[in-house]
């Protein structure tokens, strides 16, 4: 059986690689999918401690993480869109206001 | 005997999210975030955790993916296809290969590698702990959870309807 602690490395992997990307890119679906990334890596995070420790705490815990980010996902790209159609353009660094 | 297998989906997984991150063109990336979900799944399934695999594999490959190809598809309005196809030389041979496919599947099949044993006893597998727990000591995050989706669904018809003008 693998050791929990190399699923963690793993996880910590994936979370820089989706911190990376939300640095490094200015389209907001890109960095929408960066943040997926990483609650993903936390998810993998806590189903392996979970099954270190024993017990479905952990499992329970990434489900409530999995339902925040449907939601979050859902409004996110909603507001993505509403914004491109006042604006025709997809770029953080242009998104200086929030106003309608 | 995991680890070759983790060490596979290791790989798999950092290398597709390198790809989400990389590559210019968004639906590449979305494409390459479901191999990554997948991967994760997969990962979640050695963990021993087959109900948190079914639910990544149904919201996130299935829902979410599929709501990140959605966005590009409306936003950015793809050039007209025209020219000859890049990948016509495939095109002749799947027909070979998806018939190689299926044959080698009927074989594996033929091959009896596949009789169902005697049911395991005692296993303690499975999602009863998981629902056991949600309903008990996260029953208040559980329906929290619940009011969340719906102020999610709310929220989007918020925002996409259409003015009335």
């Amino acid at each position: 059986m693998v050791p929990p602690s190399y699923y963690v490395a793993l996880s910590a992997v994936l979370f820089a690689i989706g911190v990376l990307g939300v640095l490094i890119r200015r389209d907001p679906l890109i960095i929408f999918m960066s943040i997926e990334l990483m609650l993903n890596a936390a998810n993998l995070a806590l189903v392996a401690f979970g099954r270190a420790h024993g017990g479905a705490a952990g499992q329970a815990l990434a489900l409530f993480v999995m339902a925040v980010a449907a939601a979050e996902v859902a409004v996110g790209l909603a507001i993505i869109v509403s914004i491109f159609q006042l604006r025709r353009r997809l770029s953080v660094d242009e998104l200086s206001v929030m106003r309608g | 005997m995991q680890f070759p297998g983790f060490l596979l989906l290791a790989v798999l997984v950092a290398g597709s999210a390198l790809g989400v991150i990389l590559l210019r063109n968004p639906i590449h990336s979305a494409l390459f975030l479901t191999v990554n979900l997948a991967g994760v799944a997969a990962l979640y399934l050695m963990l021993q955790a087959q109900f948190l695999a079914l639910i990544q594999v149904i919201v996130y490959a299935g829902a979410i993916a599929v709501l990140f190809v959605f966005a590009i598809m409306v936003l950015i309005p793809g050039k007209e296809e025209t020219g000859p196809d890049p990948l016509h030389a495939q095109r002749w041979l799947a027909v070979p290969l998806t018939g190689v496919l299926l044959l080698e599947v009927l074989l594996i099949l033929r091959s009896g590698a596949f009789q169902a044993g005697p049911p395991a006893a005692g296993a303690p597998i499975g999602v009863e702990p998981l629902y056991r727990l949600l309903l008990t000591d996260f029953l208040f995050p559980f329906e929290v959870s619940s009011v969340l989706l719906l102020a999610a669904i709310v929220g989007v018809m918020a925002l996409t309807k259409r003015k009335a003008s």
